[in-house]
């Protein structure tokens, strides 16, 4: 990804995270979410996660800030009232994030700069090797393209069956548990 | 040596049998007399025995302590006055306790007694020794606060055990001082080096003397035993006549013969005649002004003690523990006859409510006539003449100021022994209780009529007791003369005096308020010296309790606990966002810690 | 190019963002949104680092998987975390933290 590219939609991302914090209205700060994410899942197809980045998209501000936006509605609430602010638990809370960041950039300081190796037509076709040949990701392999849903695919069902179905079943609980959570109580 | 063992052991776990197992079943009693006969025939098939046992109770460094019996002439003769006496006292007690509804604890306490008795009188070493010493100390108190319910007898054994207390502090310090003079702690080991000074051993044997002091109630710390009257009669007459308070002078004349008599020359010997000798007046002038039954016999313990007390500090210990062989019998014997004159009085004990038992009580009367006889020391039939007899003669050949006292001392035995009988036994009956009085059952009054006859003859039966009887020196055969004429003359003028002054009378004729309030001794202590002694000291404990303790130790680490859990509390704010907080700073300082530390 | 430190310090800053926005907010909604923003923040760097760090000349796959996994539980999650803040909001007619205090010892 260009640097230009990387430059925006991570200033994007991190301006509607500020957003998110410094707006007082909820529904402002869902939106801000929603931009932020916009953002992160623009970066995660710069970094060829292209499948991840659309289910950013797609659970995530289309599903999740929904939801979070329909709640904020559903309470109907109003802006946070403005209190005189507490001296020293903003000061804390900003020291701690700022002692985070230096810890951060310290540690990045550190980090030899790597650059993404490439993936171009010779790497992937090198890599088709290890698929069925004359499968669809073989074939997309060799014809130089990432076939980035069928791979993960191809890694969830192999690999990862078992946790898949575990997150079923969790994805169940979850569901009864707010089924449950909701539900008024009848006495 | 084995039986011994049994002798020593059986009434301990009797006692332990009777409280821990039997508890309140009626076979206590029986348990309990069972054993007091069984170590009677013990210590009769041990006489004349001889020897030393014992093991290592508990090592420090190259020093041990041991538990040990030694077997001698002495031991085993004492053994027999403790177990033969203490049997009588137990059968009567059987009559004597019938209603008593603690009458399980009763005879533990005895059983107890018993247990520290014999290892008083068996014991082998000094260690041995003070811990029975204090062992008959609790048994004491517990017999003497038998009827704890009544506030007088809690105060009594209270006083009892306190100024023993005082006594035995002195005795562990001389029992210390003779370890360091001597280097050992068994009475068959002892010997006095060269080196050691005068002044030193003179102290050595004071200190051990307050001991005696305390356990043999010689003043003055000799408060305690009238007041320990307030126990039941049988036990005054076990406990406070013959045995516990014999074991002060027992104890010394075991010191005598462990350390040779010759120590007892100079000032320490002086001193212990003198305080026997001012006790034996001192009690015997009380006695004469004293109301109640027991307490003229508790004077009189007092009194005979000091008798003891001083023959032994003369020198004449074997005087000294013959007069306690004969005395234990006809004390035993005039106390339970005096329990015996109580009970039938529906326990009145006032001379003055009493009267003409004499008729009422024949066996009794007659028996309680015997031991009067034996006190006053009749001469040639009873046996407190012959005891009698060898202190006078020991006073005579030391200090002839105290063979004065001794001889007044028997004068006002006799004259308050008349009294007490005159008033008590012979005119007519002053109160309905001792018209109403009928003899006591057989339980009671066999045990009267067995000491009755040892106390005309036991000072026959020491043949196989020979330390108790004193080798008779024929030194002074004209100074024998002087004495008998001494005693026979007192006895005579005491009888004379008593039966004039009380024969007939129905209340007191004389009152001498010095006399018969204990020449304020008692009222001093109260009133001073425990009352300021009490207050500082009090005052001391409870700073010290309020602040150290209180305050220091127990306050302030619960005041500790208090402040570091409110200072967590603070901690468990609700608030989401310190949680948060605190989180992110724990991950801050991991990564601080992981990364760049 | 974008080195990995680039993403690292972004995904870095979002990360803080969110905690900051944990520690300052009192909304208990927008304190959620703003743990949602961290786990994205974390997502992003799994996807770096499979991106930089490939096997076989494929990106690796295995960080991916997390972050699927992540996206999925954070999704029952806020289903639940919304469902009790609503339950909270009936039993409380509040969801500001500061007045959510029934665990202070």
């Amino acid at each position: 990804m260009p640097s230009f590219l990387f430059w925006l939609f991570a200033v994007l991302m991190l301006a509607g995270g500020v957003a998110v914090v410094a707006f007082r209205n909820p529904v402002s700060s869902a939106m801000s979410v929603v931009a932020s994410f916009v953002g992160l899942a623009a970066l995660f197809v710069g970094l060829s996660a292209f499948f991840v980045g659309i289910i950013q998209i797609l659970v995530y501000t289309g599903a999740v800030m929904v939801l979070f936006l329909f709640i904020i509605m559903l309470l109907d609430l109003k802006d946070e009232q403005k209190r005189a602010p507490k001296l020293a638990p903003v000061a804390a809370g900003f020291a701690l994030v700022i002692a985070f960041v230096i810890q951060l950039v310290g540690v990045l300081a550190k980090m030899p700069a790597t650059t993404a190796p490439k993936l171009d037509q010779a790497a992937l076709a090198s890599a088709a090797g290890g698929f069925n040949e004359g499968g669809k990701i073989a074939t997309a392999l060799t014809a130089g393209r990432l076939p980035d849903v069928q791979l993960i695919g191809h890694t969830l069902f192999t690999q990862y069956n078992l946790p898949l179905q575990i997150l079923g079943v969790l994805l169940l609980v979850a569901t009864v548990g707010v089924v449950v959570l909701s539900k008024k109580h009848a006495d | 040596m084995n039986l011994a063992w049994i002798l020593l052991f059986l009434p301990l776990v009797v006692a332990a049998v009777n409280q821990l197992v039997l508890r309140k079943n009626p076979l206590v009693p029986w348990v309990s007399t069972g054993s007091a006969l069984a170590t009677l025939v013990i210590s009769f098939l041990l006489l004349g025995k001889e020897g030393t046992t014992g093991f290592n109770w508990a090592t420090i460094g190259d020093f041990s302590l041991q538990i040990g019996i030694t077997l001698d002439s002495l031991s085993t003769g004492m053994m027999i006055v403790v177990t033969g006496i203490g049997t009588l006292v137990h059968v009567f007690s059987l009559g004597y306790m019938a209603d008593d509804e603690a009458k399980s604890r009763y005879f533990t306490g005895l059983s107890l007694f018993m247990f520290s008795m014999t290892g008083i009188v068996l014991s082998s070493n000094f260690a041995m020794t003070f811990i029975f010493w204090e062992l008959v100390g609790v048994s004491s108190y517990l017999l003497i606060g038998h009827w704890y319910q009544k506030d007088s007898a809690a105060d009594a054994a209270k006083k009892a055990f306190i100024t023993n207390r005082i006594g035995d502090f002195g005795f562990m310090v001389g029992i210390l001082l003779v370890w360091s003079i001597t280097g050992t702690l068994a009475f068959g080991e002892m010997a006095i080096p060269e080196t050691v000074s005068q002044g030193m051993i003179t102290a050595a044997i004071l200190c051990i003397f307050c001991g005696a002091v305390g356990k043999s109630a010689q003043v003055p710390l000799h408060v305690w035993l009238p007041d320990a009257m307030e126990g039941p009669t049988p036990v005054s007459a076990l406990i406070h006549a013959a045995t516990m308070v014999a074991a002060g002078v027992y104890m010394l004349f075991r010191v005598q013969v462990s350390l040779g008599a010759d120590v007892f020359d100079g000032t320490a010997g002086n001193v212990i005649a003198w305080i026997g000798g001012i006790t034996s007046l001192m009690a015997a002038l009380m006695a004469t002004q004293q109301d109640d039954i027991k307490r003229v016999l508790a004077y009189s313990t007092l009194s005979q003690l000091g008798y003891m007390v001083m023959a032994v500090g003369l020198g004449g210990g074997e005087a000294g523990m013959f007069h306690l062989f004969t005395h234990a019998w006809f004390k035993a014997l005039l106390f339970l006859g005096s329990g015996a004159v109580i009970h039938a009085c529906h326990h009145e004990q006032d001379i003055w409510k009493m009267g003409g038992l004499l008729r009422k009580m024949p066996i009794t009367g007659f028996t309680f006539l015997i031991g009067t006889a034996a006190l006053i020391a009749v001469p040639f039939v009873t046996s407190g003449f012959y005891s009698k007899e060898e202190i006078l003669a020991a006073a005579f050949g030391k200090n002839k100021f105290l063979f004065g006292i001794a001889v007044f001392v028997a004068f006002l035995t006799t004259f308050y022994m008349t009294r007490a009988f005159v008033v008590a036994f012979l005119g007519k009956p002053r109160d309905h209780g001792s018209e109403h009085a009928h003899e006591v059952g057989p339980l009671m009054f066999v045990p009267l009529v067995i000491l009755a006859a040892m106390a005309i003859g036991s000072a026959w039966l020491t043949g196989p007791l020979s330390a108790m009887r004193p080798v008779h020196e024929h030194g002074h055969a004209e100074g024998h003369a002087i004495i008998l004429g001494a005693s026979i003359a007192s006895l005579v003028l005491g009888l004379l005096a008593g039966f004039a002054l009380y024969k007939g009378k129905d209340k007191n004729p004389v009152s001498i308020p010095l006399f018969r309030n204990r020449f304020y001794i008692d009222a001093i202590y109260d009133n001073y010296l425990v009352r300021y002694f009490q207050n500082v000291l009090a005052a001391i404990v409870h700073f010290f309790d309020e602040l150290f303790i209180n305050g220091l130790m127990v306050g302030g680490l619960s005041r500790a606990a208090a402040t570091t859990g409110n200072l967590f509390r603070r901690v468990q704010s609700g608030s989401l966002q310190g949680y948060a907080f605190a989180f992110g700073l724990g991950v801050v300082l991991v990564i601080y810690f992981t990364v760049f530390h | 190019m974008a080195t990995l430190n680039d993403y690292l310090l972004v995904s870095g800053l979002l990360f803080a963002i969110g905690l900051a926005g944990v520690v300052l907010r009192r909304n208990i909604i927008v304190v959620f949104m703003c743990l949602e923003l961290m786990l994205s923040a974390a997502n992003l760097s799994l996807v770096a680092f499979s991106r930089f760090h490939p096997v076989n000349g494929l990106p690796d796959y295995n960080g991916q998987m997390l972050v699927f996994f992540v996206i999925t539980v954070a999704a029952a999650e806020v289903a639940v975390g919304l469902a009790i803040i609503v339950a909270l909001y009936r039993a409380r007619q509040t969801i500001h933290t500061d007045e959510l205090t029934s665990l202070q010892g």
